[in-house]
């Protein structure tokens, strides 16, 4: 097997970059949401900020990335239906990467709680102090992980289905030391 | 003569009387907090005090006030931090319902501000504090805007793990705005 990149280094690094810090942040957020009141809990909170701030950023460049380099077109045989859920699922993780720290930002401004990241650069409150409008965003936010969260064992199923039972080249597009490794 | 001076007198003290404010506007009047919870200001008010003031804003330096906070009244910006702060480690309102600022004297810092020096207890515990304000009359509508700094550990507000400043700041800046008629 050749190695020729579907997705470039840099677009690769930031797939995996993005990955590693949604399984870091989503699980903040869910202990963090069941804590009383604590100095742990206003750490958590604070990180928990940050690292979505740093998704939402990292999520702005892998996009503006991937408009400037088009990776190549998948190259393996499956089903109509496989192909679209795929594309949807591609296109509905890049929407909610971006809509839920969205939603996190703004139910914290309404709320009444600034967000200042990494505790140096204050964000701008986009919405004035509503207790209505911020519940009403949690919930949103709520519901928008947990919808992330099937998505993603659905991507993640797909792609190691496609590995170990299709044994195509999908999962190789992205972990390219696979592909190395059985091609020797 | 004595009369006449007597009478002098009588017209300055009235003159007084009428330039001095002392009924303090309750339902216009604020007392509110910024605290910094990991680098993040968070703004709190006291909803219920009692403010006794009597100034003349001609010679400020004879002012006086007495305020009484009901510390139960805190809004600290969450219902959550709300049932927190009225707890044990923080005001513990069961057994010290309420902070208490007498002033002692009010001096002129120049350029239309002031500065008031007086007493505060907060949970049994009574620091000299000081306030610069400044005033503005309008209308027969006599404003007290001032801020200062209180730093909570002084008073014990916030104890054990609370106590850790990186967390939850040690200065909370506290801001009065008082209209009197």
């Amino acid at each position: 097997m050749k190695q020729v990149l579907a997705y470039t280094r840099t677009a690769i690094a930031l797939h995996w970059l993005i990955a590693l810090l949604v399984f870091v942040t989503f699980p903040v957020g869910v202990i963090m949401s069941d804590m009383a009141l604590s100095p742990d809990k206003l750490k958590l909170l604070s990180y928990h900020k940050w690292l979505g701030v740093t998704v939402f950023i990292l999520l702005v460049v892998r996009l503006v990335w991937r408009v400037a380099h088009r990776p190549a077109p998948l190259d393996v045989a499956m089903p109509h239906w496989q192909m679209l859920a795929a594309k949807a699922v591609h296109v509905l993780l890049y929407v909610l990467l971006f809509a839920i720290p969205l939603s996190g930002w703004l139910m914290s401004s309404a709320k009444g709680f600034q967000t200042v990241y990494l505790g140096v650069l204050p964000l701008p409150d986009l919405l004035a102090r509503d207790k209505v409008l911020g519940d009403a965003l949690s919930a949103l936010h709520q519901v928008l992980n947990i919808t992330m969260l099937l998505l993603v064992i659905a991507h993640i199923a797909a792609a190691l289905k496609h590995h170990f039972v299709d044994r195509d080249g999908t999962l190789v597009r992205m972990l390219p030391f696979l592909g190395r490794r059985t091609s020797k | 003569m004595n009369k006449f001076i007597a009478a002098i007198l009588l017209l300055l003290s009235f003159g007084a009387a009428a330039a001095e404010y002392s009924k303090v506007q309750a339902d216009s009047s604020t007392i509110t907090f910024v605290s910094k919870q990991m680098s993040v200001p968070v703004e709190g008010a006291f909803k219920k005090f009692t403010a006794q003031v009597r100034i003349n804003p001609a010679k400020p330096e004879a002012g006086v006030a007495h305020m009484v906070i009901d510390l139960a009244s805190i809004d600290a910006g969450s219902m959550e931090a709300n049932d927190e702060v009225k707890g044990k480690s923080w005001f513990n309102v069961a057994e010290f319902p309420r902070a208490e600022f007498v002033s002692s004297a009010v001096k002129a810092l120049g350029a239309g501000k002031y500065e008031a020096a007086g007493k505060m207890t907060i949970k049994g515990k009574t620091m000299e504090v000081r306030a610069p304000f400044t005033l503005k009359e309008d209308k027969g509508v006599l404003a007290i805007d001032g801020a200062f700094v209180l730093k909570r550990l002084d008073f014990g507000i916030g104890s054990g793990l609370w106590s850790d400043t990186s967390v939850v700041a040690d200065e909370v800046q506290i801001k009065f705005h008082l209209l009197l008629k």
